[in-house]
């Protein structure tokens, strides 16, 4: 083995064999899609909500890319179940390195954040807000 | 000239790069990124160097003596870049910045010009950017249409298709000579004579090649030729803009300002000679003579001897990266080819090889390489790519192909 591959642990690399909430919800109330050009990854995640309108129920992806993109998107997908939707939009890069638990080059960053900058912003058009095309450059 | 090749004495010219003696984590670099940019030997950054320390002034401007010899030293650097590709003299080197802005400047000065609706530009599939973007959107603004010459299922150009598609409405047919993500090697030479069947022009792409085999102008017989110093021992920020010097007069300027004048006055003004007239304001002057300070390292070497060196580590490498049958290289085989492979390991990104190729200190080139459209072509959204130069190994090969198999054993 190399120098330890520190951003491929067992956790990451589980998860992009075996992405969690994969697939596509029958009636979303938010769906949203984005891309990290830079690696040519893709993610659209799918938002059911609770009755109050705020809490998340349920939520999937899918998507294609690398296995950090795609991992991170499905270890997201668990921690945001339960969640308020104020609460997401509040997450920052640091939650996204804190829940990977892996040191990230800059560049690789990018493919990281992803899911998050993508499950944002499908909130903020369901809140209405305008966003132009969701991408981590 | 045609000189029998000599195996490169690798290990004595490394000693040339200190940057190769570099180590992470106790681990030695093996640089495989250099069809991105080659490493600087030691008397490239001599002569940098030398010219900031003794000499540093600006040119033909000065009566003073530093200006003098700044001025020498900036001339006679186009004469040994005019000697490195066969060109007829320093009429013919215009100093740049780099490849893409020595296309823009044909672009700019001659397209703007000269396209209209109707007339045709005719590229290749495996164009990098560079040259697809810039002939794409002049061609927008002058109403003229780009038209690609395919490339075949063995990944070369596709030289009947070119002979179909270059016609009486085609200009300007603009052509990289060693793709940069297939290796393969067009026979531009060959396009030329069909564009100056249709009084056309042709430009040659020469990044992947220049610094890499000996090229001759006058050989291939090409109307323009560009390249990048950064990808031949030299320092970034120079690239080369070749053309025929009577295709050259008749062009108008690109930039406008000093230098590149002879007469102004409140109403009008006239231009400067060749290459002269091309290079407003102060000139790339350390960047310059640091690039004829590298064609004296290449042609010391050979560049037979440095096309061969490549070419047999290409083909090495080939031949490993294909041993488990789960890795898809691009491009011709392994035999014929210019050094550098793109490939992909199946199943595993190539940004994620990348990275763990960077945690054993090998550093390779992932994504699209600046060709998005053959990417499409390919199918591939990204590509791993590793190229070779003249300090590299076949040790160095090893490193690569060990720390492939890492990445095969993590994702399996």
């Amino acid at each position: 083995m190399g120098l330890g591959s520190d951003m491929y642990r067992q956790q990451i690399l589980d998860h992009y064999k075996n992405p969690r909430n994969y697939g596509e919800l029958e009636d979303p109330d938010i769906e949203h899609v984005g891309e990290n050009p830079m690696c040519g990854d893709t993610i659209k995640v799918f938002v059911e909500l609770a009755d109050d309108e705020e809490t998340i129920e349920h939520v999937s992806f899918i998507g294609d890319g690398c296995a950090i993109s795609q991992a991170s998107a499905s270890m997201l997908s668990g921690e945001l179940r339960g969640e308020s939707l104020s609460a997401v939009r509040e997450m920052d890069r640091d939650d996204i390195v804190d829940m990977l638990g892996v040191d990230l080059s800059p560049m690789r960053i990018k493919c990281a954040v992803l899911a998050e900058k993508v499950a944002q912003d499908g909130i903020a058009i369901h809140q209405g807000e305008d966003v132009e095309v969701t991408k981590t450059e | 000239m045609s000189q029998q090749a000599q195996p490169l004495d690798v290990e004595r010219l490394r000693e040339d790069f200190p940057i190769l003696d570099r180590e992470f984590d106790g681990t030695r670099l093996v640089y495989l990124d250099n069809a991105a940019t080659s490493q600087t030997p030691e008397p490239v950054i001599e002569a940098i160097a030398d010219y900031y320390r003794e000499y540093n002034a600006n040119v033909h401007r000065g009566i003073h003596q530093l200006s003098q010899e700044a001025s020498v030293a900036y001339e006679e650097a186009h004469d040994r870049v005019a000697e490195f590709i066969g060109a007829d003299g320093r009429e013919e080197i215009i100093f740049t910045k780099n490849t893409t802005e020595s296309m823009n400047l044909v672009a700019y000065a001659w397209g703007l010009n000269e396209l209209g609706p109707g007339d045709e530009v005719v590229l290749t599939e495996m164009e990098h950017h560079a040259s697809l973007v810039t002939w794409q959107q002049i061609a927008k603004r002058t109403g003229a249409d780009c038209k690609y010459i395919p490339i075949t299922d063995e990944g070369r150009l596709d030289m009947d298709a070119a002979r179909e598609l270059i016609t009486d409405d085609t200009e300007m047919v603009s052509a990289v000579h060693v793709s940069n993500t297939l290796g393969c090697i067009n026979p531009v030479g060959e396009l030329a004579d069909v564009a100056h069947d249709h009084d056309a022009y042709m430009f040659v792409d020469a990044a992947q090649s220049v610094p890499n085999r000996p090229v001759d102008v006058e050989d291939l017989d090409a109307d323009f030729l560009a390249f990048s110093g950064h990808k031949m021992c030299g320092p970034t920020g120079i690239g080369v803009l070749y053309g025929k010097r009577h295709v050259l007069e008749a062009m108008e300027p690109y930039l406008y300002g000093g230098e590149m004048i002879r007469k102004v006055t409140f109403e009008d003004s006239t231009w400067n000679e060749l290459p002269w007239k091309f290079e407003a304001g102060t000139p790339l002057i350390s960047q310059g003579i640091a690039l004829a300070a590298a064609c004296d390292y290449l042609d010391d070497l050979g560049m037979e001897n440095v096309e061969r060196h490549e070419a047999e580590l290409a083909e090495y490498a080939h031949d490993r990266l294909t041993e488990h049958g789960d890795v898809e290289v691009y491009g011709p085989p392994g035999d014929d080819r210019g050094g550098l492979v793109a490939f992909n390991l199946d199943g595993v990104h190539a940004h994620d090889l990348s990275s763990i190729l960077n945690d054993s200190a090998v550093a390779i080139r992932a994504g699209d390489h600046c060709t998005q459209p053959l990417h499409d072509v390919l199918g591939a959204t990204a590509s791993a790519r590793a190229s070779f130069y003249l300090y590299n190994t076949h040790k160095e090969v090893d490193r690569l192909v060990e720390a492939i198999d890492d990445a095969r054993q993590l994702f399996a």
